[in-house]
């Protein structure tokens, strides 16, 4: 697709609509798992990048943390705008990506995975024996205000969604272009072939080093949502490997075909995960666990490739010329 | 320093390396015959804690003869060994091995979610104690400090493991077998050795390890919910360390990491976690093989 | 005519192992040169120096009156100097014209344009018309890793001339293909070669192909040039005749015999 206005801008544009409506009328519960599955599928969609180049972090949970700290900090100092602190967060994640993109560009496979899981594991070790940032009990977010208003009680949420939702969008599309330029195209480059891509006139580790920025910038989003979304932030529900696993978790049952699966596979997460957890408290890591391994079984390519099941039904499947 | 601290700290590492090699081990030989990276090896550690813990209450409470206690240790990390084997390697793995490498350690993450419920299905939330053991041994004065034998006798544990695991591997016919699979698993299959057979029998290996781990320490700890989820990141992080499939990494794994904890612990103990992970860091950073690289077949 | 590459006192060493020694070589614009040798004779390990690959252990590389000595291969491939690979380096599970344009839009882009979109018409126009000249249009819409070898080979090619490179040097261009191909291949690309008016470096075995498309011969034994000369006086060297072509016709016998029984 080419062209600026493709499906997915008009899939993306009519879900904005969409739970901009909804937003209206959702119950707060409701509300709540809709800022979280745009936050954690903030983080996705940065995984996303990284996937599409065979590149798997199993510690992306360091940019949501600090992202989602950073606010928390950006607060203690006077700031208390929503844009403003979302802004902050996402910087100093990026920031972070940047500096430790030095060191990752170099390095695959199961290395990537592992040193990404080590410096996650750096950051939930510091921040747990912080006494100035609450250890593990962490600190607590206030309700922002936005451009100087500050909304009080369940306007305070609707208003948070609002905001999100159309920051997201704005960043889903964003994403959605950058997958199809040039620069994303390498990410193809990347995972197939690096000599090439080097014999092409790119460096391979430099391709690398974008998308990990950009996957940390993802992150940092993502982070700095939920810690508004939620009003606190803490080492262990936001930093701790398992959140990790989540976000890798959302990857692979959204699929890496397209940025709205993304965001569909981060409801379904949410989604699953609040039932779960209300109706069968007992079993629901289990539900989530058994969730995963029918996809990573029996739909490998997520959520995703239903559609694209779908699709082949309707137009028979053209024979390649051979 | 003083030397009483000193003691402390190497007495105290000792142990702890001895806890953190009894766990990664399992790690590491199952990554070195079948490359997964196996995240249900933290399940293994809790379902190891949890039986042992059980069967011991049911020892004592019987009033059966009190070393048996140690017995029921041993008893329930070989189950578990045969029982994992069979519903980890047999019913989820084996449908994995040409897939991606971190779409399977995403499946054992998957599989470590569900096994923490399982868990709670069957002990419920409740802490379970299982101290017999660790009283019966009674207490040793080392410099005019106080070590329960219990925590001393995990150095003993840990080191018998690893000489019979260097005597498999060097001087049995198995070992052998298994050093060929590691080396060229084609290779060895074309020469006619059962590797799926090597890959369930090393896999039931692996999980007895990771089980008596678990088992071992119960009496030591209080056993709860959640108590597996350290215990993977831990194993990665010795197992990184020393050298990803290397026994002799894992060794030396634990040690790096068992004693910079102790010191951490004694002398900064703000910096506990910090330390562990920031070594698995450098040494991912300079020598992402670990210190202990095994060898690997040229593939050309 | 102006000069494009000149190597001086070339040298590389593998540990003990003097895989290069003494490599002195010139090309000018316009040459079509083939490089004959046994295996092992560092051929490839000359292209792979002065592609960036390698770093020598001494000399001098100069492409266009500037030293390339110790630039990184993207460096060397933007300044105009391109290669193929004896095994195609493609994009394995993208099709033929994603590859193109994956080469073409990394060519074509730098800073802020590689955020513009890869599949702009311009290029994909482009893109046809260069798939059209190495003969690959064909296959448009087959994954790499389908293709029969000789158009994979193509492809490989094709990606790296895509810059309309000053010199390109192919690491063995035919082999893999079946004796009946290799003409078709080359003549294809030797057509393409000279409508985009690049210099071509090629590695060959055959030495009926480097009679017929080559106007320079280098041959190298043990890691050195014992023989630059127009075709018809390179074949007919005595050294060229012992160390080169009697162990190539044994191996092309050899060869012709495998494919027969295929």
């Amino acid at each position: 697709m080419t062209r600026f206005m493709d499906k997915t801008f008009w899939g993306l544009t009519i879900g904005l609509v969409v739970i901009l409506v909804a937003n209206f009328l959702l119950e707060d519960w409701l509300r709540f798992i809709g800022l979280q599955s745009m936050a954690r599928g903030a983080v996705a969609l940065g995984l996303l990048i990284l996937w599409r180049a065979g590149l798997v972090s199993f510690g992306h949970a360091l940019f949501f943390g600090w992202g989602a700290y950073a606010v928390a900090l950006s607060q203690k100092i006077g700031i208390t705008d929503a844009l403003l602190g979302i802004i902050i967060g996402t910087i100093a994640s990026g920031l972070l990506a940047f500096a430790l993109g030095f060191l990752l560009r170099r390095y695959r496979a199961i290395f990537f995975a592992l040193l990404n899981l080590a410096f996650s594991m750096i950051l939930y070790g510091v921040l747990a024996k912080l006494e100035v940032l609450g250890s593990t009990d962490g600190i607590g977010v206030k309700q922002p205000s936005y451009f100087g208003i500050t909304p009080e009680g369940a306007n305070a949420h609707i208003t948070l969604f609002c905001f999100t939702a159309i920051i997201v969008y704005i960043v889903a599309l964003a994403v959605h272009r950058y997958l199809s330029s040039t620069l994303g195209a390498m990410t193809i480059a990347v995972r197939e072939n690096e000599i090439r891509l080097e014999y092409l006139g790119y460096s391979a580790e430099k391709a690398i080093h974008v998308k990990y920025v950009f996957s940390g910038l993802l992150a940092g989003f993502g982070g700095a949502v939920m810690a508004l979304a939620v009003g606190h932030v803490d080492p262990d529900s936001m930093v701790y490997w398992p959140n990790s696993g989540d976000f890798v978790f959302i990857t692979i049952l959204s699929g890496t075909g397209n940025v709205a699966a993304t965001f569909i596979g981060a409801l379904a997460f949410e989604l699953i995960r609040t039932f779960a957890f209300d109706y069968a408290p007992q079993i629901w890591q289990l539900l989530m666990g058994g969730t995963l391994l029918v996809i990573v079984m029996f739909l490998p390519n997520g959520l995703w490739s239903l559609t694209e099941h779908l699709g082949k039904r309707r137009k028979s499947a053209p024979s390649p010329a051979e | 320093m003083d030397l009483q601290l000193l003691i402390v700290i190497i007495v105290d590492g000792l142990i702890y390396s001895s806890y953190l090699f009894m766990v990664a081990v399992g790690l590491t030989v199952i990554f070195g015959v079948q490359k997964v990276l196996n995240v249900t090896h933290g399940s293994f550690f809790a379902f190891g804690a949890y039986l042992a813990a059980t069967l011991i209450g049911v020892w004592y409470n019987a009033e059966l003869p009190a070393f048996g206690g140690f017995l029921m240790i041993f008893l329930a990390a070989a189950f578990l060994g045969v029982v994992f084997g069979l519903v980890i390697e047999r019913g989820l793995l084996r449908y994995l091995y040409h897939r991606d490498e971190h779409i399977v350690v995403l499946a054992t993450f998957a599989a470590f979610l569900a096994l923490e419920d399982v868990i709670i299905l069957i002990w419920a939330t409740d802490p379970y104690f299982a101290y017999q053991p660790m009283e019966l041994l009674g207490w040793t004065d080392i410099a005019g400090l106080t070590f329960d034998n219990y925590n001393l006798s995990m150095v003993g544990v840990s080191m018998t493991i690893a000489l019979i695991m260097w005597f498999t591997l060097t001087r049995t016919r198995f070992g052998k077998i298994l050093l060929a699979v590691i080396f060229d698993r084609e290779m060895s299959q074309s020469m006619g050795i059962n590797v799926n057979k090597v890959f369930l029998v090393t896999f039931m290996i692996g999980a007895f390890l990771g089980a008596l781990g678990g088992a071992y320490v119960a009496p030591t700890i209080s056993v709860q919910p959640g108590i597996g989820v350290e215990v993977v990141v831990l194993a990665f992080a010795v197992v990184v360390i020393g050298g990803m499939g290397s026994i002799p990494g894992a060794l030396i794994g634990a040690l790096v990491v068992g004693i910079s904890r102790a010191a951490s612990v004694h002398l900064l103990p703000e910096v506990e976690l910090f330390v562990i992970y920031a070594i698995m860091a450098v040494v991912l950073v300079l020598r992402p093989e670990g210190l202990f690289a095994p060898p690997q077949a040229r593939k050309i | 005519m102006a000069r494009v590459l000149e190597v001086h006192d070339l040298e590389k060493s593998f540990g003990g192992v003097v895989a290069a020694r003494d490599i002195n070589v010139t090309i000018d614009e316009g040459e079509t040169i083939g490089i004959i040798g046994a295996n092992g004779a560092g051929k490839t390990t000359f292209v792979n120096m002065v592609t960036g690959y390698l770093r020598p252990s001494a000399g001098r590389i100069e492409f266009m009156g500037r030293s390339i000595l110790g630039m990184a291969p993207r460096r060397i491939t933007t300044l105009g100097l391109c290669r193929s690979f004896q095994v195609p380096q493609v994009f394995g599970s993208e099709t033929v014209f994603e590859n193109v344009m994956i080469a073409m839009g990394i060519a074509e882009s730098r800073g802020p344009a590689l955020l513009a979109p890869l599949f702009a018409p311009a290029r994909a126009a482009r893109a046809e018309t260069h798939m059209a000249r190495y003969q690959i249009a064909d296959y448009r819409d087959v994954a790499a890793d389908a293709l029969p070898q000789g158009v994979r080979k193509l492809l490989d090619i094709a990606m790296a001339t895509v810059r309309k490179p000053k010199l390109v040097m192919l690491d063995e261009p035919t082999s893999g293909i079946s004796v009946e191909e290799k003409f078709g291949l080359m003549d294809i690309i030797m057509a393409a070669l000279r409508e985009e008016e690049t210099t071509v470096l090629f590695i060959e075995h055959d030495m009926e192909i480097v009679e017929r498309y080559v106007s320079r011969v280098l041959a190298f034994y043990q890691g050195e040039i014992i023989c630059d000369a127009p075709p018809a006086e390179a074949l007919e060297d005595p050294r060229v005749k012992e160390f080169v072509v009697g162990q190539e016709l044994h191996r092309s016998t050899h060869g012709a015999e495998e494919t027969g029984n295929a």
